[in-house]
């Protein structure tokens, strides 16, 4: 079975013919990199359709009254804006396409656990998508919000089933990958590759596997009965029949809110990756980034609350959970400390992964410092359910997610496809995407602050000023991604080529490996003996 | 690398642990005539906590295999439990 | 766990690691079921004496019944997995062939507690229902969806017991290579656990 691979070596994946030829060689192919570059093209077309419909609302959010939509309209823009961006793009994102590409080759394996099942998930992926979409055809956009909640999900006249089904769907996707990668992590490290020698990304891939798994389902059954509410009325959830809706808010932030770390975690593992690389120093603290990994992934399941805090519930409950939220900001600000210790005394060596990277830390730490206003009880009350709220939330979703997916992006880049972007453009791209960024969310924690409510397509004139802002940020922000885009996409297809095997320098076992990787991605099992990240 | 050495339980053994499972259920049967209060629910809910664990110690086979799976299965049940725990400091202080 | 395929040649078989994979898949399915627990468990204690007027409604001769044919269906599958590793093929297929037709029967006995149910006119959104109140619609909606969920995994069940004998009729399924009889058994053992617990809570409530 493997004699055909043999004369095989030394084809890069990219190039690789198996069974199937052309497209159909992709989309059936069990290889990790091909799944997770399906991962990589799917979200490239969804987060540009997402992307767009937020410029559509802050277009409409550029002067008070109707300005290009009416309510209905943006009811439906940001419920599909929320939809798309979390359960199609920032859940899955990094681990689906950076930890389905690189988790193999950063472990020293020839391929996840579960190829099959592996090639399964993006299939659901796909199936889950289009099951979300078909809403369009059947009944018209949800206009929930992501959130589902009760009781408009059942009391909406447009028909929310497909949505509900379509991340109910996406749920199993998530959860195929999770458990190929727990198990991809205890059975198939390298020989010498012990836990504590494995690189940073990898533990926060098994951190946010183990969400994933151990979240995803509460998830599942919670819209589940959503859909038994609509269609049977069953009545769990319905005020009218003795349901409790704040008991949906439960069920449904029990999940919500450590996909919130489902999100991030990986994105702080790329950013372990990268900033030892270009700061040529070992990570400072590599076993407090991993316990925090851990923590963050633990605690994460208790703080739920916090999103509740106006809903009604017990006081007792308001106490706890505003408690818990400030004990989960310990880990994440442990690791803050511990990238800028990494970085502190290095020779930096100033590229585009590492601006990325940076940046990263900068939103972060704005997210993360908002979210202790959000967590505490009396601010909270302020704020909640203000544009405060959606600058919160981007900060660390977007900003965190986001920014470290791009870092991902132009670090891993070269060793993807064998080629290397234009990096003036690369750099304008980051410049002008940040700026934009900036400027579209920085007013909005303001007003937020003044009082403006989320989730109206109007507001009162006084809120004007700033919404001029934002809403120019935000076309800043999307031509930042354009130029990121094309230059990547070109880059792909037509960028100077690389044929060394490790352009940055990394430490980690990815950059041992060809450029582009093999189709098993190793000419003989490495073996580990040292630490990663051991600089001389 | 996978063929460590199985443990082969015997027919006798899961016969016998078949048996405590269905004693079980006749004392948790049994028990709900007697009448206890809110007792009762805790009575039956420890006689259904030990068929449990009787289920996935032998039949389950946790007791014979990788311990690992042992201790993911009760952490599992810890997050359930805090869970559960922390979602009535809702509910009993409303 | 499966062997060719067209673009990743090599070849692993790690009965471990195929069966952590399948406990992850349980712990996925206990948070599931886990979370209906929390529902019952909240709306039981909001209401405690509908919960106990409508657990004695339901009919305990059956349910235990049906709890003791679950037990013994999850003792023949363990011990069809005792015959598959001492090579005892024949006795491996009558065993899996007690617990497929006991998973029938229970789904069988599942049918006539509905159908009794529903001739009573309680099944959710009935008129009946909602006449007796919150507390009882709540109650029967439980009842229906966790026993039907459970029900729903009893069917999968016996699609994989299927799919399992046709297996060791033609030999895939061996002395020596028996991992998916194992995944089968712990899956078949969870939802045997599902009722251990959904038994006393819905059946025995006193």
């Amino acid at each position: 079975m493997s004699e055909t691979n043999t004369t095989n070596q030394h084809v890069s994946f990219l190039k690789y013919q198996g069974k199937y030829k052309g497209l159909l060689g992709w989309i059936l192919s069990t290889d990790h990199k091909r799944v997770g570059l399906l991962y990589l093209y799917t979200m490239l077309v969804f987060f540009s359709t997402a992307a767009i419909l937020g410029l559509l609302m802050k277009l409409e959010l550029i002067a008070p009254g109707m300005t290009i939509m009416g309510p209905q309209t943006y009811n439906a823009m940001f419920t599909v804006h929320g939809i798309i961006m979390i359960f199609i793009i920032v859940v899955p994102g990094l681990p689906a396409v950076f930890g389905n590409f690189f988790l193999p080759l950063m472990i020293g394996a020839k391929d996840v656990a579960f190829p099959r099942l592996n090639l399964l998930s993006w299939w659901v992926y796909v199936i889950g998508i289009l099951t979300v979409l078909s809403s369009q055809f059947i009944g018209g956009w949800p206009d929930t919000g992501w959130t589902f909640y009760a009781p408009y999900s059942f009391r909406t006249p447009v028909n929310i089933l497909p949505a509900l089904f379509g991340a109910f769907i996406l749920g199993f996707s998530s959860i195929l990958t999770g458990i190929n990668f727990i198990v991809t992590m205890h059975r198939m490290r390298c020989p010498g590759m012990t836990w504590f020698k494995m690189p940073l990304f990898p533990w926060t891939l098994y951190a946010t596997a183990w969400i994933q798994v151990l979240a995803t389902p509460v998830i599942g059954i919670t819209l589940l009965l959503t859909v038994m509410e609509r269609v049977m009325g069953v009545g769990i959830f319905n005020p009218a029949m003795g349901g409790d809706p704040i008991l949906y808010q439960h069920l449904f932030w029990i999940y919500s809110h450590p996909a919130v770390y489902i999100m991030i975690l990986p994105g702080m593992g790329v950013i372990s990756e990268i900033l030892p690389v270009f700061s040529r120093k070992r990570i400072y603290g590599y076993k407090a980034i991993v316990l925090s990994s851990l923590a963050i992934a633990f605690v994460g399941y208790f703080v739920w609350g916090h999103h509740m805090f106006t809903s009604g519930m017990s006081g007792r409950a308001l106490y706890a959970f505003s408690f818990l939220t400030f004990l989960v900001a310990i880990p994440s600000a442990i690791k803050v400390f511990n990238w800028v210790s990494t970085m502190y005394k290095g020779s930096l060596n100033l590229q585009t992964p590492f601006y990325w990277a940076v940046s990263f830390i900068f939103v972060f730490m704005i997210g993360g410092l908002t979210g202790l206003v959000l967590g505490s009880l009396a601010t909270n009350v302020h704020v909640h359910d203000t544009h405060f709220v959606v600058a919160h939330f981007h900060f660390i979703v977007f900003g965190g997610t986001g920014f470290s997916f791009m870092a991902a992006l132009h670090y891993w880049f070269p060793k993807m496809f064998g080629r290397m972007y234009d990096r003036t453009w690369a750099n304008t791209g980051w410049v002008i995407f940040f700026s934009g960024f900036l400027t579209l969310y920085l007013p909005m924690f303001y007003l937020g602050i003044l009082g403006m409510p989320r989730r109206y397509y109007d507001y009162l004139p006084e809120f004007h000023g700033g919404n001029i802002i934002s809403s120019l940020g935000a076309i800043a922000m999307i031509a930042g991604i354009l130029i990121v885009f094309v230059n990547l996409i070109r880059s792909s297809r037509h960028g100077e080529k690389v044929t060394e095997k490790n352009p940055w320098g990394g430490r980690t076992l990815e950059w041992q490996t060809d450029t582009p990787p093999t189709l098993e991605n190793w000419e003989t099992e490495p073996t580990v003996t040292e630490q990663p990240y051991e600089y001389k | 690398m996978s063929q460590e050495k199985q443990h082969i339980s015997s027919y006798t053994s899961h016969f016998v642990v078949l048996i405590t499972l269905i004693i079980l259920t006749g004392i948790s049967v049994a028990v709900t005539r007697v009448e206890m209060g809110p007792l009762n629910t805790l009575v039956a809910m420890i006689i259904a906590g030990a068929k449990a664990s009787v289920v996935l110690a032998w039949f389950m086979h946790l007791k014979f295999d990788n311990k690992l799976f042992a201790i993911f299965t009760a952490l599992v049940l810890v997050i359930f439990l805090l869970v559960l725990y922390v979602t009535f400091f809702d509910y009993s202080y409303r | 766990m499966e062997k060719i395929t067209e673009h990743t040649a090599h070849v692993h078989r790690d009965d471990e690691g195929d069966k952590l994979g399948m406990w992850l898949f349980i712990f996925t399915e206990l948070l599931l079921f886990g979370m209906l627990f929390l529902i019952y468990a909240v709306y039981r204690y909001k209401n405690p004496v509908a919960f106990q007027l409508g657990g004695e409604e339901l009919d305990v001769f059956l349910g235990t019944l049906n709890t003791v044919i679950l037990l013994i269906s999850s003792a023949t599958v363990a011990m069809s997995i005792t015959a598959m590793q001492k090579g005892e093929k024949t006795k491996a297929l009558i065993l899996l062939g007690t617990t497929l037709f006991i998973a029938v029967v229970f789904l069988i006995n599942k049918w006539f507690e509905w159908g009794a149910k529903i001739d009573y006119g309680l099944y959710p959104n009935s008129e009946n229902l909602l006449e007796l109140g919150h507390g009882t619609t709540l109650f029967f909606g439980l009842y229906y969806v966790m026993s039907g969920i459970h029900a729903l995994h009893i069917l999968i069940g016996i699609g994989l017991f299927v799919f399992v004998y046709r297996q060791i009729m033609v030999n895939k399924i061996n002395k020596t290579d028996y991992v998916w009889l194992e995944n089968v058994g712990l899956y078949w053992h969870l939802v045997d656990l599902i009722w251990i617990f959904l038994f006393p809570l819905f059946y025995l409530i006193h």
